[in-house]
């Protein structure tokens, strides 16, 4: 593994990643998410979904830089325009951080061609530029897909950090598999990588910018 | 050690000293003043913004950011208190941690910061009020070029004897609603004569905005930080 992965996968890179729970918020906020098991059925659900999701683009953003086609096709695939958002704020705040850290030509042309990328492209990107591979970019994507959100439950639930610690580290295996599967079809144009969806996690994105803009609201996402 | 290595200030590692941060943060050409307010819950950070809003009306092009937990809650204040246009007004999630926010990740408030200067050409201050938060909370120097800290008295008069970087480092420190200190039995020259002596030549004002709801001396105090106008 290249440690620009550890880097970006690191909850202390300032990448604006805090602010986003994944939907953990809406859940938690309709009761769905409440203790320790719930929060891993949770957990679970969204690697497989949107995490898969961002582990394949990521993948394939480390050596595919056709960067307006990678945006477009993401977003075909993200139909929630809350979680488009949020992506994109990510992919920005990445960027910020990027650019300091790994200034470099290719940097600048996706952000010529997309000033506010997807977080999952960004991830690729960066890795690329770090001299880092698809599967690091991938397995950074899926990871990230799970812990920001098992931050939030504690912040939001009080739930055991311990507890919670061990949840993320049970799906390793099932991390580990979501990024083999993202690595073996980085290779496919952008038109034709899978498109794994969550309907649940969309409308749960789309409810927690309607219901909470106006009220009490502690993530972006 | 290396040889070539020199200290153009010098360096003391005692906990106990307080002095004023070396790091002069250069505001760079073009771009808005940006002035941090911060402090504990309750203390009065967004009745200072708003103070200051009045007080610098038809003098400065300025915009706030807010990191309220509530979202809309301290824009709504600034908008009832008829102070700043709302499209001046940017809130940011911070995600349960507003000292990440304003501290270790402080990217959502710089995005928030650019979008004001983007709407609004020519911006000379951005307030960045923090979600009140506890007394380690200072902001980045990568955010802000100077930051008050807001205790109030009602707050306990040993606060200021507490410490932490945001009683002895803040540019400036605020002791809020003095009008209250007889009713809550808080000692006035205890709070400033601890202040003092955990911060060292930074200064301090007291003041109540029941009795001078424009922070007069706060104000100054911002106008004498800013850099020389120019145009």
């Amino acid at each position: 593994m290249h440690t620009v992965a550890l880097v970006l996968s690191d909850s202390r890179f300032p990448g604006g990643g805090h602010v986003h729970s994944g939907g953990l918020e809406e859940a938690a906020a309709r009761g769905l998410v409440s203790d320790i098991r719930s929060l891993g059925l949770f957990l679970a659900g969204r690697l497989r979904t949107a995490g898969e999701l961002a582990a394949i683009f990521a993948a394939a953003s480390v050596k595919c830089h056709e960067w307006s086609t990678l945006d477009e096709e993401l977003d075909a695939r993200t139909p929630s325009p809350a979680q488009r958002e949020a992506s994109r704020a990510q992919g920005r705040a990445t960027v910020r951080a990027g650019r300091r850290a790994w200034p470099s030509p290719v940097l600048d042309s996706l952000v010529q061609a997309t000033p506010r990328p997807h977080h999952a492209i960004v991830l690729g990107a960066l890795t690329g530029i770090a001299g880092g591979s698809s599967a690091d970019a991938a397995l950074t994507a899926a990871y990230l897909s799970v812990s920001g959100p098992a931050s939030a439950a504690i912040r939001l639930l009080g739930l055991d950090p311990f507890a919670v610690n061990a949840q993320v580290t049970r799906l390793g295996e099932a991390i580990q598999a979501v990024a083999d599967r993202a690595v073996s079809v980085a290779g496919l144009p952008p038109a034709d990588l899978p498109g794994p969806g969550a309907p649940g996690l969309d409308l749960l994105a789309e409810a927690h910018v309607r219901h909470h803009k106006e009220e009490v609201r502690l993530f972006a996402s | 050690m290396q040889a070539d290595h020199v200290h153009t200030h010098p360096v003391n590692f005692d906990p106990t000293w307080s002095e004023p941060d070396h790091h002069e943060p250069a505001a760079e050409q073009g771009r808005a003043y940006r002035i941090g307010i911060g402090g504990p819950v309750g203390s009065g950070k967004t009745a200072l913004t708003a103070a200051l809003c009045r007080a610098f009306r038809g003098e400065l092009n300025l915009a706030v950011v807010t990191n309220d937990i509530y979202t809309t809650e301290d824009a709504d204040f600034l908008r009832r208190a008829g102070v700043l246009d709302v499209d001046r007004i940017e809130a940011v999630q911070t995600g349960c941690c507003p000292h990440t926010a304003i501290r270790d990740d402080i990217t959502a408030n710089l995005d928030a910061v650019e979008t004001l200067e983007e709407r609004h050409p020519g911006l000379e201050l951005v307030i960045i009020e923090s979600g009140g938060d506890n007394l380690t909370a200072v902001f980045s120097r990568g955010l802000v070029d100077r930051q008050i800290f807001v205790v109030d008295v009602a707050g306990g008069d040993k606060v200021p004897r507490k410490g932490g970087p945001g009683v002895t480092t803040a540019d400036l420190l605020v002791i809020n609603k003095i009008d209250l200190a007889p009713l809550v039995g808080a000692d006035l020259e205890v709070m400033a004569s601890d202040a003092a002596r955990m911060r060292g030549e930074l200064p301090v004002i007291a003041q109540s905005l029941a009795e001078t709801p424009d922070a007069p001396v706060v104000a100054d105090w911002v106008r004498s930080q800013l850099p020389v106008r120019t145009g």
